[in-house]
């Protein structure tokens, strides 16, 4: 039996080469919104002294959270800073900040879309799906056709792999409001915008922040690997570095990363638990 | 009066495409077989009737009897499959989305049996939430929320959250949120059956007495017959989505349409719900001029033992046995030497629960009489016993 194979590489390349060719100023508007937000991230920790942003992360954790997260906070940045590696990991903070605000602003509306209707849900999921297990190098080279190299294509694929948990936890979050308290907003005449501003998202805001806390996660994660299409910070150190073999080098920055990844870990949590607290 | 709610064939089914349920429901099919050919549900079926304004209109059947889902087809929490319902002459179920809304806003107010109170808010936000909603500026829907929370006494709690709140305190938010926005019609749904007993009668207590001030129409749904009878100025009585008898508490009681109503009325705990002048008796009496001869004879005339002395009036003087009368008329005594005046009296709308103990000390039937202290009747221990028993026929509470 001979069933010819289906063309489905064809298509896509065919598709992306319709997309590169017809749609290029929407993708440079895009490219310069998305690097003017890296940008001004990156600007404002490029002015301030290391010393003292070391001083105002700690001052955040501290605030935000449990003090022992402050003292972590403090001390893993000094060691950050005391490697060598300060300026690289506050490039790579501008790009995970960068993803993870593009990946709420557009992930809220979203998962509050796929709360409000069953159907809007049954488009989305699949789709959410497909962008967090289809491996993520596939979609590197695309945006790179997009948007050439750099730290724009790293923040693009980072929030497509780093949106999901918010859209899906915004939607949970909704869903998970009691029906008799949805119903008690009908009751007394709630128009739809009124139940989810004074009800829904309220009641919605301790699952919310559990999905914007994987996010965060989430971006670090593929910002660092977006250091292959030429994303600066953190990633592209750890890139160098196996590349040449040097183990110590190579290390040094991942532990860089690793400090990150805990000190944005626990104060995002620290912002869930809170919120928990107030909601109940 | 023209009623303030009239509804009418109002019917819910739930199913896919429920519309083909109608034909069969007109046809009269039972819930059981219209399920098993079509396997749509029928929530509510044909229910009809008016409840008058000022009126507390009890919905009362065992769960799945579709009570809950009757009044939430009054403001449409659920929508109706067919039927109208009557707002003071407009049909809410034609309604469109804001004409509804307003409806909710101004004239229908719902009350919930898992009070349904926002965590988020505070108990005066939660008050409010009603008026804010309406787009009312804060300081007037505070001042407003403020005094529904003062009604249903909750003062000084508007700054706590709900979740500080005991149930009881808890649903007289539910309550105040309910009636801060001044509705016509009050819709509770089962609203007192998450509290425990006590407190339950507490609520319905003073549900009723803020009733007497306010005299809102409130539609009442309930599981328990008690609370339905302690509360309802009229009663219906659901079945598998139909109702099957409205009337009085008394009505019901007395005169149960089928042998569902009856059964159901069987386990009613009788002492809460009859009083003395169901079971008094017809007593013997008369007036002290005639002298302790006449007092025998009457007694034993009537195969009593004892006799009630009262005036011209019928106003009660007091009571004989029939040992102090023989003795009076062999010592020559007077009537006034042997007159029992301490005699136990109580009104005639004493339940029994609350004349047991009356019953069981005295020495002489227990005397009913009204506010004139006129004596209507007597009751005997054994007619209390028999009420109780199931035995509503006792003798009649007409007077001499």
């Amino acid at each position: 039996m001979n069933i010819p194979k289906l063309p489905i590489a064809d298509w896509i390349d065919h598709i992306v080469g319709w997309l590169k060719d017809n749609l290029s100023p929407v993708f440079t508007v895009i490219s310069k919104l998305i690097g003017g937000i890296v940008d001004s991230f990156e600007w404002v920790f490029e002015q301030v002294p290391a010393l003292v942003l070391i001083l105002a992360f700690a001052a955040i954790a501290l605030w935000l959270a449990r003090w022992t997260v402050s003292v972590f906070t403090l001390i893993g940045f000094l060691l950050i800073w005391n490697m060598g590696y300060w300026d690289l990991t506050m490039q790579t903070l501008a790009l995970v900040l960068t993803s993870a605000l593009i990946s709420i602003i557009l992930g809220i509306p979203l998962g509050i879309a796929c709360a409000g209707s069953k159907r809007v849900q049954s488009v989305v999921t699949p789709v959410l799906d497909f962008m967090q297990t289809m491996p993520a190098f596939v979609y590197l080279l695309p945006a790179v056709m997009f948007f050439r190299l750099g730290a724009v294509p790293g923040v693009i694929s980072a929030v497509i792999f780093a949106i999901p948990p918010t859209i899906r936890l915004t939607n949970l979050g909704i869903r998970q409001v009691p029906r008799d308290l949805v119903e008690a907003a009908d009751a007394f005449g709630s128009t739809p915008m009124q139940k989810l501003i004074k009800l829904e998202l309220p009641l919605a805001v301790p699952t919310i922040m559990a999905g914007i806390n994987q996010t965060i996660m989430l971006s670090l994660s593929m910002v660092v690997i977006a250091s292959m299409i030429g994303a600066q910070g953190l990633g592209d150190e750890v890139l160098t570095a196996v590349q040449r073999l040097q183990i110590g080098r190579g290390f040094e920055a991942g532990l860089a990363v690793v400090i990150l990844a805990v000190v944005l870990d626990r104060i995002t949590q620290s912002v869930v638990n809170k919120k928990g607290r107030v909601g109940k | 009066m023209v009623p303030i709610i009239e509804v009418k064939k109002l019917t819910k089914v739930f199913g896919h495409d429920p519309k083909r349920a109608i034909p069969l429901i007109e046809k009269k099919w039972s819930k059981d077989k219209i399920l098993k050919d079509t396997k749509l549900t029928v929530g509510v079926n044909q229910a009809t009737f008016s409840i008058e304004e000022g009126e507390i209109f009890v919905i009362m059947g065992l769960s799945g009897s579709g009570k809950s889902t009757l009044v939430r087809l009054l403001n449409r929490l659920i929508e109706p499959t067919m039927g109208q319902v009557l707002v003071k002459g407009q049909d809410i179920v034609k309604l469109g989305r804001e004409q509804l809304r307003q409806v909710r806003r101004k004239s229908i107010s719902m009350v919930f049996q898992k009070f349904a109170l926002f965590p988020h808010r505070t108990v005066l936000e939660n008050a409010e939430y009603g008026l804010e909603i309406q787009g009312i500026e804060k300081k007037k829907r505070q001042d407003l929320a403020m005094s529904a929370l003062e009604l249903v006494g909750l003062k000084g709690w508007e700054n706590s959250r709900p979740d500080e709140l005991s149930g009881g305190m808890q649903q007289r938010v539910g309550l105040a949120r309910g009636l801060a926005n001044d509705p016509d019609i009050l819709l509770m749904d089962e609203a007192f059956s998450a509290l425990d007993p006590l407190i339950r009668k507490d609520m319905q207590d003073e549900l009723l007495e803020l009733q007497s001030r306010m005299k809102k129409t409130i539609v009442f749904i309930t599981h328990d017959l008690d609370e339905a009878l302690r509360i309802g100025d009229r009663i219906a009585l659901m079945k598998d989505g139909s109702i099957v008898q409205i009337g009085t508490p008394e009505e019901i009681l007395t005169n149960p349409a089928n042998e569902y109503v009856e059964r159901f009325v069987e386990d009613v705990d009788l002492s809460k719900v009859l009083t003395a002048s169901h079971v008094m008796k017809r007593p013997v009496s008369m007036t002290p001029d005639r002298g302790p001869r006449v007092a025998l004879q009457f007694m034993r005339e009537n195969g009593v033992s004892n006799i009630y002395l009262v005036d011209e009036s019928r106003r009660l003087l007091g009571a004989l046995t029939a040992e102090d009368a023989s003795d009076a008329v062999k010592t020559g005594k007077k009537i006034a030497d042997i007159i029992i005046r301490d005699i136990p009296t109580a009104a005639p709308d004493t339940l029994l629960n609350d004349l047991f103990d009356q019953v069981s000390q005295a020495k002489v039937p227990v005397a009913v009489v009204d506010e004139q202290q006129r004596l209507s009747g007597v009751v005997v221990r054994g007619a209390v016993l028999a009420a109780l028993s199931g035995h509503t026929d006792v003798e009649g509470s007409e007077g001499t």
